[in-house]
């Protein structure tokens, strides 16, 4: 067993050229769809048409359908916002930071890791529009020449947040897309049917893979990879200072910036597990991602656990070394007060269980992976509406504090947007190829050309 | 029959394939090319040129894309529409850092994408290498080496036996 539990390997050496193409690319062009795409299909449809449903009901009462109340003023619909684009984050950190480092292992997941980001950053979109109220009024966002004489507030840090995420869909958009411009043209070139010929042959766009093409692709892809790369930090630095920026009790701190960070890449590394483990033995990927990937993925989601778990703990602290009687009213109320449920399930979800990645047995046990992963996504949801909820709901003035119980609506919205990422997911896994064939391919040759010396 | 548009020579290796193209450069052939399914670094020595252009584009584009994000957002607080903060000056250029980064970044992966499209001659959802028998396999498995027509030393007959000698899969001509 020594030989298949092997940490050494990024991909499996009986693989070949001609194999591996036809593995990765068969998946979208010849295999029969399997049951359980349909199944979760069917689970997609569902949760869009719910969440259709909870928007057209929204938008045709308002929002007091959702249980917003002022002092807290944002509910749901910010705690899900942030929370989306945190899952979002590791498409980005997997396909373009452990690019630059040349980890070999992301070949053969950053592709699911983009189209991940994707979907997420399109869930997390919807959420600050739906959450204005008077949602048709949206595109003032845009810095657009208008007969009111208007500008946006360019100052605030809610439309940098605008900027940031809007710069950062494209990005993403067109990152994913270049870089999967080659795969697409093998899929052009092993179509069978003439729609599948034409489908590819377009999306393509005539990619040939000569030398100069490869070579300009090469220089481009890099320098992106380089742009996307600080522009993922910049993101969720931006995002915590949306609340940063405010003066509320709990929120107005100079640690929100990194600590938004941390649990960005900790909730969608958490989710890349749900989503890796299972589709690696439902394709029969195990010979491109290998017990190796697995270990990093958790070796890496344990690192960002503890980063996690420094913020937690400065978060904590502050409160009682600044002595603010507000800051120390809010954390007094989530720790030990009426959020102190989810605020140690938070503890326990996020920094807790983790930790028993520390031990290499587990990190191995794919159920185990899916499991801390699964309670890493539920456990940052709770993260993000406790800094919504829990520090609006104690605001300055006691003669304002008022609970926050979300409406049917509220969960609706929530368990809808999850249609968005389970149906874009779907359509990418039975269209386009899953992983970044010409890496693994380069991969697979620079392993003959070292056994061959 | 017309004249052929070049020939194509299929390896199974790549080391086969710079070993083919580094006789026919001594040869004195000029008009070469190679398809290959992966980024076959040794191979950019042999046939590209390296060009300046692509990253300076980018860096243009980044640059373009500061100035403009911070132009707009001048102009829009400080000139079109001034809205007096608590005294603060106009032009509160630290607030306009984050978004100046934004469309920093975003002109920037936006001119690399034009330029490598540009570079690569891309889209152009035909090409006449697409003729080549087999060339399909170019993208899955095979490496592929072409010689253009118009190369002054190019004649079918002689260039088939010379590319005999480097053991490949398939020789062949492209029809035009």
């Amino acid at each position: 067993m020594a030989a298949a539990n092997d940490l050494s390997r990024v991909i499996e050496p009986r693989l070949t050229l001609t194999g591996v193409t036809a593995q990765i690319s068969d998946i979208a062009l010849r295999d029969r769809t399997p049951l359980w795409w349909w199944v979760t299909l069917v689970v997609a449809l569902g949760l869009l048409g719910l969440l259709v449903v909870a928007l057209a009901r929204l938008f045709f009462a308002g929002i007091g359908i959702w249980g917003v109340n002022i002092p807290v003023a944002w509910g749901l619909a910010i705690a899900n916002y942030v929370w989306w684009i945190g899952l979002a984050a590791g498409g980005t950190i997997i396909s373009s930071l452990f690019f630059l480092t040349r980890s070999e292992w992301r070949n053969a997941t950053n592709r699911l890791a983009e189209t991940m980001t994707l979907f997420c950053a399109a869930a997390a979109g919807i959420m600050p529009i739906i959450h204005l109220g008077r949602w048709w009024y949206s595109y003032w966002l845009f810095p657009y020449p208008n007969v009111m004489g208007t500008w946006p507030q360019f100052r605030s840090p809610l439309h940098w947040d605008f900027v940031a995420l809007f710069c950062y869909v494209i990005g993403s958009i067109v990152f994913w897309y270049m870089g999967m411009l080659p795969d697409v043209a093998t899929l052009r070139d092993r179509a069978q049917s003439r729609a599948g010929q034409v489908f590819y042959g377009i999306l393509a766009l005539g990619w040939q893979g000569s030398t100069r093409q490869w070579r300009s692709f090469r220089t481009a892809y890099l320098l992106m990879a380089a742009l996307m790369a600080p522009l993922i930090i910049s993101v969720h630095s931006i995002v915590g200072l949306d609340f940063a920026g405010g003066l509320t009790p709990g929120w107005h701190s100079t640690q929100l910036p990194p600590y938004f960070v941390f649990g960005a890449v900790l909730s969608s590394f958490g989710l890349f597990l749900v989503l890796l483990v299972p589709l690696r033995t439902l394709y029969r990927l195990e010979d491109v991602i290998t017990e190796r990937h697995l270990d990093v993925l958790a070796k890496l989601t344990l690192t960002c656990s503890l980063l996690i778990a420094y913020a937690y703990a400065l978060e904590a602290f502050m409160p009682f070394y600044s002595g603010k009687p507000e800051d120390v009213t809010v954390a007094l109320n989530q720790i030990f007060g009426t959020h102190a449920g989810i605020y140690w399930s938070k503890i326990v979800l996020n920094v807790a269980v983790p930790q028993l990645l520390w031990i290499p047995a587990l990190r191995r046990n794919r159920t185990v992976l899916v499991l801390i992963g699964a309670g890493i996504v539920v456990g940052m949801w709770i993260e993000r509406y406790l800094i919504v909820v829990g520090s609006l709901d104690r605001a300055f003035l006691p003669s304002v504090w008022q609970e926050f119980v979300p409406t049917f609506w509220d969960w609706a919205t929530l368990a809808g947007s999850v249609g968005i990422l389970l149906l874009g997911l779907l359509l990418f896994l039975r269209l386009l190829p899953i992983a970044t064939i010409f890496e693994l391919r380069q991969l697979i040759e620079e392993r003959r050309k070292a056994a061959d010396e | 029959m017309t004249a052929p548009y070049g020939m194509v020579a299929h390896f199974e290796r790549p080391e086969a394939l710079i070993a083919a193209l580094r006789r026919l450069k001594a040869e004195g052939y000029e008009r070469l090319d190679a398809y290959s399914p992966y980024h076959v670094e040794a191979l950019d020595a042999l046939l590209a040129r390296r060009s300046p252009v692509l990253p300076l584009v980018v860096f243009l584009a980044g640059a373009a894309g500061a100035l403009c994000g911070f132009f707009l957002q001048y102009y829009g607080l400080a000139v079109a529409y001034p809205v007096n903060v608590g005294g603060r000056p106009l032009n509160s250029w630290p607030a306009f850092v984050p978004s100046t980064y934004e469309f920093t970044v975003l002109f920037a992966v936006a001119g690399a994408l034009i330029a490598f499209l540009a570079a690569a001659r891309l889209p152009r959802l035909y090409h006449p290498i697409f003729a080549a028998p087999e060339i399909e396999r170019a993208t899955a498995d095979r490496f592929v080496l072409f010689v253009a027509a118009d190369d002054p030393r190019f004649d079918p007959d002689r260039l088939r036996e010379f590319l005999e000698g480097d053991g490949p899969s398939l020789v062949a001509e492209v029809p035009r």
